[in-house]
């Protein structure tokens, strides 16, 4: 069976692909340690020899629309390509071309299916910054086949949080039952407090440091109860109008298993939101 | 209220680069073409299968006609959308985050529960 080799969650900012290539005057006087600190956190994956890749992410309005929204859905696609117009324009963003697996894309669809998650799926899918940004931070050669499955953060109604971590479970398991001698990490991004289009966006720090606090110590000591005790899908609205996208944290959560210490914990205070870095090892550290 | 109607729109434009100079530059025109030729398009059908129904308010037309986004914000609007659209038309007249930090700073009057995007 397939070995799950890595764990790994994050937030994903689009910004960083350009802060980080950026040169001269416009290289932001943070980008230095943005990049020090992503390149520890790549050497986490690099570490593990992965062959295969399962990316969780969410679709920010770019193929998915209000006339059509799945819950959750699986690509299952020999390629995807990457990145659209508002992406370049806004975040400096690189088309890019990532190969699939569809072998284990059928083997989650069918088995999620009869666990009782009615998947919708996609035989044609262009991925957005949810799944480039960890590409570009974890590995940049993008030459690794891919499984994306994206999640509604964003257009409600929402699926509740409890189900993100049974899906997290669930992905879990069923990559385990993968017959395959491959060696899988399973990555996925979302936001500790974020606001966008709000009256606290952009701010010098998130628009919650509290809940960004609190939210990191949940995932960097898998305290599920505690997290599911305290977040719903009425009180992700305080932190801030896009703090939704943690319930992607909660589904890696549930990825991960309840009580799992993440191996490597990191997080970085920046302008507008805060950066947060977990991966974890599920059969121990790679020697 | 037609909360979809506004996001289509709002989606339809950003994603193409041409509508969104359009927009910027001759909101009215824009809209009121908009409205028209495209409100009830079916996004994925190219054969003239369209809906029939899908008009805007008097008061969600002006808001689109007068690029006010803090009224788009009042209406439910969804706010991932009005922002990157209006970052596309406007960020490039204004420094470093200038326009993002001006943009939230006019809807400060907003408490929570901010208004429901829900559609």
């Amino acid at each position: 069976m397939a070995t799950v080799v890595a764990v790994i969650a994050s937030t994903h900012h689009p910004f960083y692909y350009r802060a980080s290539t950026a040169t001269g005057e416009d290289r932001p006087p943070f980008a230095d340690e943005w990049v020090r600190k992503i390149t520890a956190f790549r050497e986490t994956l690099t570490r593990a020899n992965p062959d295969v890749l399962v990316m969780v992410g969410s679709d920010h309005f770019h193929q998915l629309w209000l006339d059509n929204m799945p819950q959750f859905l699986i690509g299952k696609a020999p390629f995807y390509d990457a990145n659209w117009y508002n992406e370049e324009r806004e975040f400096g963003l690189p088309r890019m071309l990532l190969k699939g697996d569809e072998d284990l894309s059928a083997h989650l669809l069918r088995e999620g299916l009869d666990r009782d998650f009615d998947l919708a799926f996609s035989n044609e899918l262009r991925i957005d910054h949810s799944i480039t940004c960890p590409i570009i931070t974890l590995r940049p050669e993008a030459d690794l086949p891919i499984v994306p499955i994206y999640t509604n953060i964003f257009a409600p109604p929402l699926p509740r949080p409890k189900r993100f971590v049974q899906l997290g479970e669930a992905i879990r398991e069923i990559v385990e039952s993968w017959p395959s001698h491959l060696r899988v990490a399973i990555i996925g991004t979302g936001h500790l407090s974020l606001e966008l289009g709000g009256p606290r966006q952009f701010g010098p720090h998130g628009p919650d440091p509290e809940f960004d606090r609190r939210a990191v110590e949940w995932i960097a000591t898998g305290d599920l109860d505690g997290c599911l005790s305290e977040v719903t899908l009425d009180s992700l609205h305080a932190p801030g109008n896009a703090t939704h996208g943690f319930m992607d944290f909660m589904l890696m959560m549930g990825v991960a298993g309840a009580g799992a210490k993440a191996d490597y914990v990191d997080s970085l205070d920046l302008f507008h939101t805060m950066e947060a870095y977990f991966t974890w090892y599920p059969n121990g550290a790679p020697k | 209220m037609s909360k979809y109607l506004l996001n289509k729109f709002l989606y339809t434009v950003d994603r193409d680069p041409e509508l969104v100079e359009r927009y910027r530059e001759d909101p009215a025109g824009t809209v009121s073409w908009w409205e028209a030729e495209r409100a009830n398009a079916v996004l994925n059908c190219y054969t003239g299968e369209a809906s029939t129904w899908l008009r805007f308010t008097d008061e969600e037309r002006d808001a689109l006609t007068t690029h006010d986004h803090v009224k788009l914000f009042e209406l439910g609007s969804h706010p991932f959308l009005t922002l990157t659209l209006f970052i596309a038309m406007f960020e490039r007249d204004h420094g470093p985050l200038e326009y993002q930090i001006a943009y939230g700073r006019r809807l400060q009057h907003f408490d929570l529960p901010y208004p429901d995007i829900a559609t």
